[in-house]
């Protein structure tokens, strides 16, 4: 049984549709990239996955239960844990404080129980050096590293990624990779939006393209990056 | 402070440098305030009355405002429908004035529950807006209560508060007159409302609900995104304050001993004067509320004489600290010194086992 599972799932915004019937799955454990030029409906489809957002037609499946009409709150409980891409940290709270929200609320535990492993998250994604600083003061590669920090103290089953290595340096965005590969090698799932290319392939090794809110293209890394379609479309090359 | 996390490695506490001394200085001072009326005239233990309701006040309004992001400029409505209630059970049902204070805040927390109901379904100005027409609307309705005196109002029965729980014994003990002894009582009383608030108040914070509050006031979307529900965390407080608020209503109208709509729902003494307490003592912090009712008594005993140049200078002020120290006297002093009497930051200390140290930049 696939962890999640997305079915003619559409919205619309006004007439724009930013998501038109898309349907896949997702196997346990699996990696799957997510790409399409800017606009496509990438966030947008985090959103519904999330409930950030409410579908307008449609179903989404969450480890076999169906979430369509589950508010978020529901959702992160049932194991789905996402990042901004804009990161959205409680800038009045320090970023230990921060990861302790996700920890406490996202896994239903005492602030007590989730303490210690808010800091081994810390230490795991290079943020303990800040842990006492107020999330607001932090720079841009730190404010993203604390969305992935903050999603993990919600002890996901799946974790969805929206261009967190967008901005990043090489060195920032090779240490990234490798602890997201650390993340997915613990039998966490992954669906990552992202426009760096070889990061997200060093990691996934399946992609899904969007766009104009439809899925265009669905399957392994290799022929997807190979298609015509995707050349053209995305990557704006003349073949 | 008992509960800090602490394994192997971690330690997670609130407590920070000097936290208990500070601790205990307010022990001492909650000792000396419950002692003052041995020493002190009748007048100062009133005016001691005054600045505690308005300290209740200033801590239930900073609560909401502060901590969830709700400014309700309609707290008016809890005052004086506590008032009411308070009123209803001493006069229509002959209840003692002292359990008619629990009735005043019940009918308030009461009152609430569907004020919730409607007010929650606003955002920003709107909410604001919301609360001030639902408090004109209690106003109005309880001026149509004719048992109570309608649109003029009416007095407590005369030798209500004289016969009040504790008031004989503390005449008898004290050696004061009936009116004097009802006086300190009501001092009693509201320093225990005080510090019964301010102690739940800052339990809150430093509960995972205040944990959860904080997230929902600085990011909403994140904070439904990482399991936290800002409708409850929002609605419990908006409850709790209505409680404390509604006592504060029905025990300084215990003392006022006489009641009319237009008093008991006042926008300015029971918000507007709240506002600038929170306002210029700063906001979101427990310490501002407690600097700044001091202030707002201090500058109400100067400018008495001088009508309404009092309310000018009033909004003048609280213009001038909203502008130049937005986080008001208390936020001035912290950033100085540091000193905070009731912190509530989690701090994390410790070492990573030496395998896992990573770099940051």
């Amino acid at each position: 049984m696939p962890i999640l599972a997305l079915d003619q799932v559409s919205k619309s915004f006004g007439a724009l549709k930013v998501a038109d019937q898309i349907s896949f799955a997702l196997e346990k454990g699996e990696a799957l990239g997510v790409i399409g030029p800017n606009g496509a409906g990438k966030s947008t489809l985090f959103n519904l996955i999330t409930g950030n957002i409410r579908v307008d037609a449609g179903t989404i499946r969450f480890d076999g239960e169906d979430v369509t009409r589950q508010p978020p709150m529901a959702r992160c409980l049932a194991g789905v844990g996402r990042t901004f891409q804009i990161p959205q940290p409680f800038e009045q709270l320090t970023v230990f404080e921060n990861l302790l929200v996700g920890g406490a609320f996202g896994s239903r535990k005492t602030e007590k129980d989730v303490g210690e492993r808010c800091a081994d998250i810390l230490v795991e994604t290079g943020l303990y050096p800040k842990a006492n600083q107020l999330a607001g003061s932090l720079g841009l590669l730190q404010r993203k590293r604390l969305e992935l920090a903050r999603a993990l103290a919600t002890d996901p089953k799946i974790l969805l990624l929206d261009e967190i290595a967008g901005g990043l340096t090489e060195g920032e965005c090779q240490e990234l990779v490798e602890t997201i590969r650390n993340i997915h090698r613990r039998g966490v799932s992954i669906i990552w939006v992202e426009h760096v290319l070889h990061a997200l392939n060093s990691v996934v090794s399946r992609l899904v393209v969007l766009h104009f809110g439809r899925v265009i293209g669905d399957g392994d890394t290799e022929t997807i990056m190979a298609s015509k379609d995707v050349r053209e479309i995305y990557l704006g090359i003349d073949v | 402070m008992s509960d800090h996390i602490s394994s192997s490695s971690w330690t997670v506490s609130t407590r920070t440098r000097g936290s208990a001394f500070s601790m205990l200085a307010i022990l001492a001072l909650v000792a000396l305030a419950f002692t003052a009326p041995l020493f002190v005239s009748r007048s100062v233990v009133q005016d001691l009355f005054f600045i505690l309701t308005m300290l209740v006040l200033a801590q239930c309004w900073n609560l909401l405002a502060g901590y969830a992001g709700l400014v309700s400029v309609g707290q008016q409505a809890f005052v004086g429908f506590g008032a009411y209630a308070m009123f209803a059970g001493v006069s229509l049902l002959g209840m003692d004035p002292m359990a008619a204070i629990l009735l005043g805040g019940l009918a308030a927390l009461a009152l609430s529950v569907p004020t919730a109901f409607f007010v929650f379904r606003l955002q920003g100005a709107y909410f604001a807006i919301g609360t001030w027409v639902i408090a004109e609307i209690v106003r109005l309705s309880l001026a149509q209560w004719k048992a109570l005196g309608g649109g003029t109002g009416t007095s407590l029965p005369s030798g209500a508060t004289r016969d009040m729980i504790g008031v004989r014994l503390v005449a008898d003990l004290l050696g004061v007159r009936g009116p004097q002894a009802t006086d300190i009582v009501c001092y009693w009383l509201a320093l225990l409302l005080a510090v019964v608030t301010i102690g739940s108040i800052y339990k809150l914070l430093r509960s995972k609900q205040g944990l959860g509050l904080a997230a929902v006031r600085d990011n909403r979307e994140a904070a439904r995104s990482v399991g936290v529900d800002p409708t409850w965390t929002k609605s419990f407080v908006y409850l709790v304050a209505a409680l404390a608020t509604g006592l504060a209503g029905a025990l300084i109208y215990v003392q006022k001993a006489r009641i009319s709509p237009d008093a008991a729902f006042s926008v300015p003494d029971w918000t507007a004067y709240v506002i600038f307490i929170v306002v210029i003592g700063g906001i979101g912090t427990i310490e501002g509320p407690i600097i700044g009712v001091i202030v707002f008594y201090i500058l109400q005993n100067l400018l008495a004489d001088y009508g309404s140049w009092y309310l000018l200078i009033l909004g003048l002020i609280g213009i001038l600290v909203m502008l130049f120290a937005p986080r008001g006297l208390w936020g001035l002093f912290t950033d100085r010194t540091g000193i905070q009497l009731f912190p509530v930051r989690r701090i994390l200390a410790g070492q990573p086992k030496p395998k896992d140290i990573r770099g940051s930049d």
